[in-house]
């Protein structure tokens, strides 16, 4: 069994697609109508692109906005991403806008940031620990 | 107010909150949880941060706000002066010494 795929809410999937695309630099992978407004919409790392997607998806269930809520105040993370320099990463996002409610933080051999997407959630970014 | 503050900092990891908030204040619950477990390995439920963070708040040694969606905690060092009120830390007389 394979992860191929995990998803995050966002509140609005044209502009979810320009931050993780523009200000992250995901590449889009699929985009298709799923009836409505709706979007079967994936971002994929251009390091990887046949790598785990992501799914930008609809945030209209009423019990997202509560989960999410209760997350966001305690500072909680929905997803995180792997980044050669945490540290190199922060400054380039802070430069482009980005807001971080976790600055880069030491622990040990783990170096981690926390910023929020825009859309809803909280991203967490992180240095892999050597393999 | 005295007793709460006692009370407060009697516990070894309420006092290592308050280090960590002194070393970056505005913290969310979540760094704080990862410095606890992570920094010093701390093996504490959020929950159970969480109520060291009220007794904190409660002496106000820890004061919140909310900024966007997410809450920060910081550090308020003001409740301590109650100490040296009670008990006078006399001046110095010589040239400082550094504390060792």
């Amino acid at each position: 069994m394979r992860i191929h795929l995990t998803s995050v809410f966002v509140d609005d999937q044209a502009k979810a697609l320009r931050f993780y695309t523009e200000i992250l630099g995901f590449v889009k992978k699929y985009d298709v109508p799923v009836g409505g407004t709706d979007r079967w919409l994936t971002v994929v790392s251009p390091e990887e692109p046949g790598g785990t997607e992501l799914l930008l998806e609809p945030a209209g269930h009423p019990a997202v906005k509560p989960y999410r809520d209760a997350l966001a105040a305690d500072g909680i993370p929905l997803a995180q991403f792997a980044v050669s320099d945490v540290r190199a990463e922060y400054e380039r996002l802070s430069g482009l806008g980005v807001r971080f409610t976790q600055e880069p933080l030491e622990m040990g051999p783990v170096t981690t940031a926390v910023f929020d997407d825009t859309c809803g959630n909280l991203i967490q970014i992180a240095t892999q620990p050597e393999q | 107010m005295a007793d709460d503050l006692f009370k407060a900092l009697a516990d070894p990891t309420r006092r290592t909150i308050l280090d960590e908030l002194a070393e970056q204040s505005g913290q969310t619950l979540f760094e704080i949880c990862s410095r606890l477990s992570m920094k010093h390995r701390l093996g504490i439920s959020r929950q159970g941060v969480s109520q060291h963070l009220a007794v904190l708040e409660a002496a106000g040694l820890v004061e919140t706000r909310r900024e966007g969606r997410c809450k920060f905690h910081d550090l308020n060092t003001a409740p301590l002066r109650q100490i040296t009120e009670r008990w006078p830390v006399p001046d110095p007389s010589g040239p400082e010494e550094s504390p060792s």
